[in-house]
């Protein structure tokens, strides 16, 4: 057989790997901002676009989107070509992929900061940088295809499985869950509400664990273990059946974010089951990865790549073995809300995304640039101070997390609350904040030598652009389809298969049309005294919205004795059928809002209380860790935006009556006006027209409408 | 809770679509050898010849400028797996 001489494209890889680094260094200091703000207010500099409502978005979206995206993107472009001895299919494609790719991550950081924000967690994106992310990623999918259809090999090898179901997943959940309604060029109301919404979005949310940060990382991890240690992978057979166990099992663990809420009791028990069943198919990943090292430990001994490596499987052994557990209810019923869940999140993103990635660029940025990593001594004082980082940041989460939790649900032998006072518990935190920020300063100086020894080994050596190999042609990929016929023209030689294919295409666009419509009629309330937001409510809302208050504060009271003895009435389903987005939130570093208007409530405070608590949090509570927010009373609400605001909310289900946007703006300026009347009665004087008084508006609304519980049915 | 159906009907079609590919790969037979694959990847830089041209690389320095330079660590490649790895697994 006859050898095709061809080579492989070294340049896109490297791209990608230095957009992972500058990414990572972005997104690690972010991480360490918010981890100083969370105990230091006046790490918010006080100014709006850098309080941690708007940081934390940032620090988050970095990290996954951009450090571990574009690590990703980089063994993916490196191994497909090696694995399948084929040349990248386009360059251009990659060079499109590439450069949208880093053009959304500017978007985003940009957008974030300013206040754009969808208000769901992992896909705050407004609706044009989503539309960006589809066409990237959908440029990304041909070439990755395009590659595959052109290969060498017959055999398609695991990792590149793992990657085919990254794509494919990610694409779909994304689509879904992004689905919105433009109100303006950067405002959007998702088109589910309430506990709907709540579904989709921790659907999404919880998947894109699975295929942003873990099959990518399978797959990478499946190529690179074996490249470096030299060894194959222990079983072949094992990595075949727990990739296909996996990416079936996945998809229905997303309800566990949810559980204890106003999410049907059915759903929940689901996402139990679901999350416990991946136990088997994640140990099936990590047993293979370690196991793999079977007498190399020697190697491991020398070489701090593979330690790195090692780290890394063990932590997503641990982590993969936490979530379920976290997964139980009467587990959930203490981590969920607290600290928890953010120490459980980072053994996951440091340990195993964080220490791949690492051990990836150590090993191949010295092969693609024909040199040796120019200092060996300082990898190996990276790992230890990674891993070690890695304990400075998880082990006072776990202790923080429980000790809140338990501090929340302590009562008095005579039946009260031990600590009433939310604030008690959040002082208790403190120390532990302080040695997070230490572990993940560790953190972010192990990325700094990282760069460090990367750029050296860079300039000491130069990039193999166009890297020479050869392989025998593949005779024949499948019947009917020769190789160097293209996926698009094989379809056209068989018009029944076209058909069938552009027929389920047009339906998944029809069906994705035809249930939105069916959706909001099932929004109808129902709890008959559940009424619309008032218009200057609604742009209370989106000020809360704005500036991230649910990144903080929950909306979501759990059917506990001591959540509703602290809060008032455990929330129901039918509370939230108008909130385009839910607002539940995931993490309680304030109390939480749902019932913070209810007048006969337990934690009711006056306009005059929520106003200066706005300007200045640390004035009303010595010890309080809120931002303080001078801004809201000095820019103005934007009341122009009132009629299309409430015609978007029309159009999605919610009942305003006819030609409402009409009088929209007179009852919000009537509304406002009696807001700032009660406040200079209370000797504040301040216009009616300023965001604080829209906040203020919707801070007393929530958790009124079912106060006098009469519930339908 | 109307919007599970829509969470059905993407999950059976991702779950759909991966079965297709799942029969497809155990038809072609992408599952018939569950071992050489796992070595196979090992070898894949073995692929080149000792002919003098074939060992000098384009590579790129500085300003986007490309020189030749020979290729280094090439040679010990060699010495230590010296049979270049052509053979392809035969598929029904």
């Amino acid at each position: 057989m006859e050898l095709q001489k061809f080579s492989y494209d070294n340049r896109i890889t490297r791209n990608f790997a230095i957009a992972t680094m500058v990414w990572g260094v972005v997104g690690l200091v972010a991480g360490l901002l918010i981890a100083l703000q969370i105990f230091i207010p006046s790490m918010n500099f006080g100014l709006e676009f850098t309080t941690f409502g708007r940081t934390r978005p940032v620090h988050t979206n970095a990290v996954i989107f951009a450090f571990v995206g574009n690590a990703i993107f980089t063994a993916i472009y490196y191994s497909l070509q090696r694995l399948l001895k084929t040349r990248i299919y386009s360059d251009l494609l990659g060079k499109i992929h590439f450069w949208g790719w880093q053009s959304i991550i500017v978007a985003a950081a940009v957008t974030l900061l300013a206040g754009f924000t969808t208000g769901k967690e992992y896909a705050e994106l407004e609706w044009p940088i989503d539309i960006a992310i589809t066409l990237v990623w959908v440029v990304f999918g041909w070439n990755m295809f395009g590659t595959i259809l052109t290969r060498r090999t017959s055999h398609i090898y695991v990792a590149i499985w793992f990657y085919i179901a990254t794509w494919v997943t990610v694409a779909v959940l994304h689509i879904f869950n992004s689905l919105a309604l433009p109100v303006s060029f950067l405002k959007s109301y998702p088109i589910y509400a309430g506990v709907q919404d709540a579904l989709v979005q921790w659907w999404y949310g919880h998947n894109a664990v699975a295929f942003f940060l873990t099959t990518p990382f399978l797959g990478l991890m499946y190529y690179f273990v074996p490249k470096i240690s030299g060894r194959p992978v222990y079983s072949y057979k094992l990595s075949i059946v727990h990739f296909w166990s996996l990416i079936f099992l996945y998809i229905w663990a997303g309800p566990h974010h949810l559980l204890y809420s106003s999410l049907p009791d059915w759903l929940q028990a689901l996402g139990t089951t679901f999350s416990v069943m991946l136990i088997a198919p994640s140990w099936g990943g990590m047993i293979n990865g370690l196991l793999t090292l079977r007498g190399a430990w020697d190697k491991v001994r020398k070489e701090p790549v593979l330690k790195m490596f090692v780290v890394g499987v063990t932590a997503y052994g641990m982590s993969t073995f936490e979530g379920p557990m976290l997964s139980f209810k009467n587990i959930n019923a203490i981590s969920h809300f607290t600290d928890w869940t953010i120490g459980h999140v980072h053994i996951g993103a440091l340990g195993w995304n964080g220490m791949l990635t690492f051990g990836m660029l150590y090993w191949l940025i010295p092969r693609m640039y024909n040199t040796k990593l120019y200092s060996t001594k300082m990898a190996n004082i990276h790992f230890w101070i990674a891993t070690l980082g890695i304990v400075f940041y998880a082990v006072p989460l776990y202790i923080g997390g429980i000790t809140q939790a338990l501090m929340w649900k302590q009562f008095t032998p005579d039946g009260f609350l031990t600590y009433p006072n939310f604030l008690e518990t959040v002082a208790q935190l403190i120390p532990m904040y302080t040695i997070r920020a230490f572990g993940g300063t560790l953190y972010v100086v192990g990325m700094l030598m990282l760069v460090y020894n990367i750029v050296k080994t860079m300039k000491a050596g130069s990039l193999v652009v166009e890297e020479e190999a050869e392989a025998p042609a593949l005779e024949s990929l499948e019947e009917g389809k020769t190789q160097s016929e293209t996926w698009h023209r094989f379809l056209e030689r068989k018009p029944i298969r076209f058909l069938i294919f552009a027929t389920i295409a047009i339906l998944v666009g029809g069906i994705v049309e035809v249930i939105p419509t069916y959706l909001i009629k099932s929004n109808v309330p129902t709890i008959t005294s559940v009424k619309p937001y008032t218009p200057l409510e609604l742009q209370g809302r989106d000020i809360y919205i704005k500036e991230g208050c649910y990144n903080c504060h929950s909306q979501m009271i759990r059917p506990f004795r001591s959540e509703t003895e602290r809060y008032g009435e455990y929330s129901k389903a039918g509370e939230s059928v108008y909130d385009h987005p839910f607002q539940f939130g995931s993490k309680r570093t304030g109390p939480d809002l749902a019932r913070e208007g209810v007048k006969t409530g337990k934690i009711y405070k006056p306009n005059s209380w929520h106003y200066n608590h706005f300007i200045d949090p640390q004035k009303m509570n010595e010890s309080s860790i809120m931002p303080k927010y001078p801004w809201l009373a000095k820019k103005e609400i934007d009341i122009k935006s009132t009629p299309g605001k409430i015609r978007a909310m029309k159009i999605l289900g919610v009942p305003y009556p006819d030609n409402y946007e009409m009088k929209a703006i007179d009852d919000l300026k009537a509304q406002a006006d009696s807001i700032a009347k009660d406040l200079a009665a209370a000797g504040i004087q301040t216009d009616s027209n300023r965001e604080i008084i829209a906040l203020i508006a919707y801070m007393q609304r929530l958790g009124v409408d079912i106060s006098n519980k009469t519930e339908k049915k | 809770m109307s919007v599970v159906f829509i969470l059905v009907f993407a999950a059976i079609l991702m779950a759909g679509g991966f079965l297709v590919a799942f029969v497809w790969a155990v038809r072609s037979g992408q599952y018939e050898d569950t071992y050489t694959p796992s070595v196979r990847i090992l070898f894949d830089d073995m692929v080149k010849k000792k002919e003098p041209e074939d060992r000098s690389q384009k590579t790129e320095k500085g300003n986007g400028e490309t020189e030749k330079i020979e290729s280094r660590g090439l040679q010990s490649q060699l010495a230590e797996n010296p049979q270049p790895v052509t053979r392809k697994i035969k598929q029904n």
